[in-house]
């Protein structure tokens, strides 16, 4: 019985304890999740995927430090009706650049996965305002305060090296013309040849309503915007995404 | 080593390791010579304060 | 107080080096105001090497009641803004700042005090052995304290790295580890200078949350701030992994945080309240093995349909069924210790919380294996059905069992003959479960409703509802399930009272239970 004896050792001596529950308890994850990392079809090849622009990046911080992810879910699941009231289900792919992913977990709004281009700017920023204003059964909190936020412009290229450095492929380019590119694809008057080269299908123009100003506004509206509008599904082969 | 082929190691061998093991955990536990060890063991909250 | 000179220096440290920060200067500030008049509040603890060292838990206690009753308070606000959305007030207090407020305020704050301060109680009690390490028990105590209260802060003031039940920045992230491994270290040396022989179970229990919670925190929250002197990070994972990463911790956030750790409770204070041995040690070994084996797979059970992996979801799938097993096990395990005692439910009120806490455990412990079966998922993901299942859970089991620990060791830990009531505790209770009970209900039926509607199709093959439909139409449930929060919040309060008086030492007249009037025994 000495083999049987063994779990009495265990249960006197803490520190085995510790490792012993410390091993039993990494397997699960180890076998889980690693395997996403190196198994090649657990991305799918797709056209069109960019890393976000820095205004659409700046968008994106706001939409994360106001919790809208805890009403809004960025993830359409493959069924009939989703797919009829959303848009195409989503794909892994169209996250990859997403520092942390956004699907959400809960609809207590509606699924923003594909939201971008849906509306007009008008329509958002009045939302944003005033939700009660457009959709009058809604139960979103107001954001007007977010139209006289200037946004922070200066030393955003942090940001983008950042991301750099978790795998995100900003070129040199992106990044020395960061603030330029901030302002310029908000400026109805700028040249946005320079952005929409870097960064392709860009929106640009005033969002806010206010030209002069360079808002949170701005940022949040041309984040929701191109939400889901990077990868056109018409050119997607399903039989790729095998998985 | 791709998917398939993990697939088709995890559903024979590894599920057969696992099944046997948390058997023998079983049979462990409940071998006839530990219940006066557990019972002693159980004890321990009651014993003072 | 050599504890203090740290958080001082920590203080110091921190201000300065968050100079340009001025979100962080306005969060330490209030800490700093925070931890003052917290200092001033109690005497210095009676240094006294030779007892059991009950000063941390004393203070653990008082926080897990008060800030029980504030996160409680917060879930009841941020129920009635679903209600009334005018309730929101732009920027502070809007639902997305508020909602973390709430789960952090609860999950951690209340659950986390009560976890720290039981296990040290327990560990003491069952090793025979005074907590290692001196005045470190105390830095794990103010330390905590500390990471709450920046967590909170920063939440309502714009930090959050969106990650669920991990919504802290980096920096806030970092303290929390140093503070945790201090944890580890107390209740590990703890164990070690024991002079039983043998490692209580429950103590197994609390030591794999510990650890277990130090891996997934250290894991879920890798990432690259964008400046050392700025609270934003990027997430060193993207996408599809990082959906996984952040739900492998979310769910054993649940699995050990919420179950191993409340367990180690049940394990302890039941057998002591009713005053006899666990039902059968050997099964709580066999749970013990089966539970944090299984658990640590069921994460991707949050992500089914997505565009994770199939063969993850499967395997989420599974073994989120299979741990059906070893739940139920440990909830008959705990129920069946009260066998041959069944009368103490009738006469103890504390044994009847403690009772309908296992309960509640098993019935959310049924309830999610069913929900992470894909078909049954599709309808309730999304939907206000998983927030009824968490808060069946929560409330009833995490809620109840640590409601039912405080009233065993409040009078225990201030010398005091009983508590001020016993007949209080019985309001609580039923004033908790009927909360419970119409909370659940009522986000059963809202949630199912949810999912319907989205998936209801006419004749001719189009969607009847809008989306903005399902909204108007969860109106009432959302007022019903404010007023289920509400009794809630009525018993938390109704305890934090009696346990108050009971500290200042008072007895409340009243005839006891069983006895002369059965007129407040709604239970037979």
């Amino acid at each position: 019985m000495a083999l049987l004896d063994k779990h009495a050792i265990l249960e006197r001596n803490a520190t085995l304890l510790l490792i012993g529950s410390f091993l039993v308890v990494t397997i699960g994850g180890i076998i889980e999740i690693a395997p996403l990392f190196y198994l090649e079809n657990t991305i799918e090849k797709v056209e069109g995927m960019r890393p976000y622009s820095p205004l659409e990046l700046a968008g994106r911080n706001i939409y994360i430090r106001e919790g809208c992810y805890v009403c809004h879910s960025q993830m359409i699941r493959p069924f009939r009706d989703e797919v009829e009231r959303y848009g195409h289900y989503s794909l892994a792919a169209e996250s990859m650049y997403d520092h942390p992913f956004q699907w959400g977990s809960k609809r207590t709004g509606p699924d923003l996965a594909r939201v971008g281009d849906r509306y007009s700017n008008e329509w958002h920023v009045q939302h944003l305002i005033e939700p009660r204003s457009v959709v009058p059964e809604s139960i979103m909190p107001s954001y007007a305060f977010l139209k006289d936020n200037p946004l922070e412009v200066k030393g955003f290229a942090t940001h983008l090296k950042a991301n750099v450095a978790v795998g995100v492929p900003y070129t040199t380019g992106m990044i020395e013309n960061t603030e330029a590119d901030m302002r310029a694809q908000a400026d109805p008057n700028a040249d946005t040849s320079g952005i929409e080269g870097r960064y392709p299908k860009a929106r640009v123009g005033d969002f806010d309503g206010n030209p002069q100003a360079l808002t949170e506004m701005d940022a949040l509206v041309a984040y929701l915007q191109m939400l889901g509008t990077l990868v056109d599904m018409k050119t997607y082969d399903e039989t790729a995404g095998d998985r | 080593m791709d998917y398939h082929s993990l697939r088709a190691f995890a559903d024979s061998w590894a599920l057969l390791v696992m099944a046997l093991f948390f058997i023998g955990v079983v049979a462990f536990a409940f071998r006839p010579n530990s219940r006066a060890h557990a019972d002693e063991a159980a004890r321990i909250p009651l014993k003072e304060d | 107080m050599a504890f203090l000179a740290l958080v001082g220096a920590g203080l110091a440290k921190d201000a300065a080096f968050a100079n340009h920060m001025w979100v962080l200067v306005a969060v330490m500030m209030g800490t700093t105001i925070v931890l003052l008049r917290r200092v001033d509040f109690g005497p210095a603890p009676v240094i006294d090497t030779s007892g059991y060292m009950d000063g941390p838990i004393r203070y653990g206690t008082i926080a897990t009641m008060g800030w029980g009753v504030v996160g409680l308070l917060v879930g009841v606000v941020v129920a009635l803004q679903l209600a009334y959305p005018d309730l929101n007030i732009e920027p502070w207090f809007n639902f997305g700042r508020m909602r973390p407020l709430h789960t952090s305020a609860v999950i951690f704050a209340f659950g986390g005090n009560a976890l720290i301060a039981t296990s040290f109680y327990v560990v003491q009690r069952t090793s025979r052995a005074r907590l290692f390490g001196g005045d470190l028990a105390w830095f794990v105590f103010w330390g905590y304290q500390l990471f709450i209260v920046m967590a909170a802060t920063g939440y309502l003031l714009g930090s959050n790295q969106a990650r669920e039940y991990a919504e802290p920045e980096w920096y806030v992230d970092i303290w929390l580890t140093i503070v945790w491994v201090a944890y580890l270290v107390v209740f590990l040396g703890t164990i070690i200078r024991r002079k039983e022989p043998h490692i209580y179970v429950a103590n197994w229990f609390y030591l794999s949350f510990i650890v277990t919670i130090a891996m997934l925190h250290i894991v879920n929250n890798l990432a690259i701030p964008v400046s050392f002197t700025g609270s934003k990070s990027y997430s060193a994972f993207s996408g599809v992994q990082d959906a996984l990463t952040q739900w492998w911790y979310g769910h054993n956030a649940v699995g050990f945080f919420l179950t191993a750790g409340f367990l180690g409770m049940m394990y302890y204070f039941i057998p002591k309240q009713a005053n006899r041995p666990v039902y059968s040690y050997r099964l709580s070994i066999i749970h013990f093995w089966a539970l944090i084996f299984l658990y640590i797979w069921a994460g991707p059970h949050h992500l089914h349909y997505t565009a994770l992996p199939d063969w993850a979801q499967t395997l989420g799938m599974v073994f989120s069924i299979m741990l059906w097993m070893p739940s139920w096990g440990g909830m008959i395990n705990g129920l069946m210790t009260l066998s041959g005692a069944w009368d103490k439910i009738r006469t103890d009120p504390i044994i009847r919380m403690m009772v309908m806490a296992v309960a509640f455990y098993g019935m959310a412990t049924f309830e999610g294996p069913m929900m992470s079966i894909k078909a049954v998922n599709s309808l309730s993901h999304y939907t206000d059905w998983t927030i009824g299942h968490v808060h069946s859970g929560a409330l009833g089991w995490n809620g109840l069992i640590t409601f039912g620990a405080l009233y065993f060791m409040v009078p225990k830990l201030w010398n005091r003959e009983r508590l001020y009531s016993v007949r209080m505790v019985n309001w609580h209770l039923w004033l908790a479960t009927l909360g419970i009970v119409v909370y659940a209900a009522v986000m059963w039926v809202s949630g199912i409703q949810q999912g319907l509607m989205w998936r209801e199709y006419d004749e001719q093959g189009f969607l009847i509802y809008s989306f903005v439909e399902s909204v108007a139409a969860m109106h009432p449930y959302y007022m019903l399930r404010a007023l289920g929060g509400g009794l809630y919040l009525a018993g938390a309060i109704l305890m934090a009272f009696n346990l108050t008086m009971t500290i200042l030492g008072r007895q409340r007249e009243e005839a006891p239970i069983g006895g002369r009037a059965p007129a407040l025994q709604p239970a037979e």
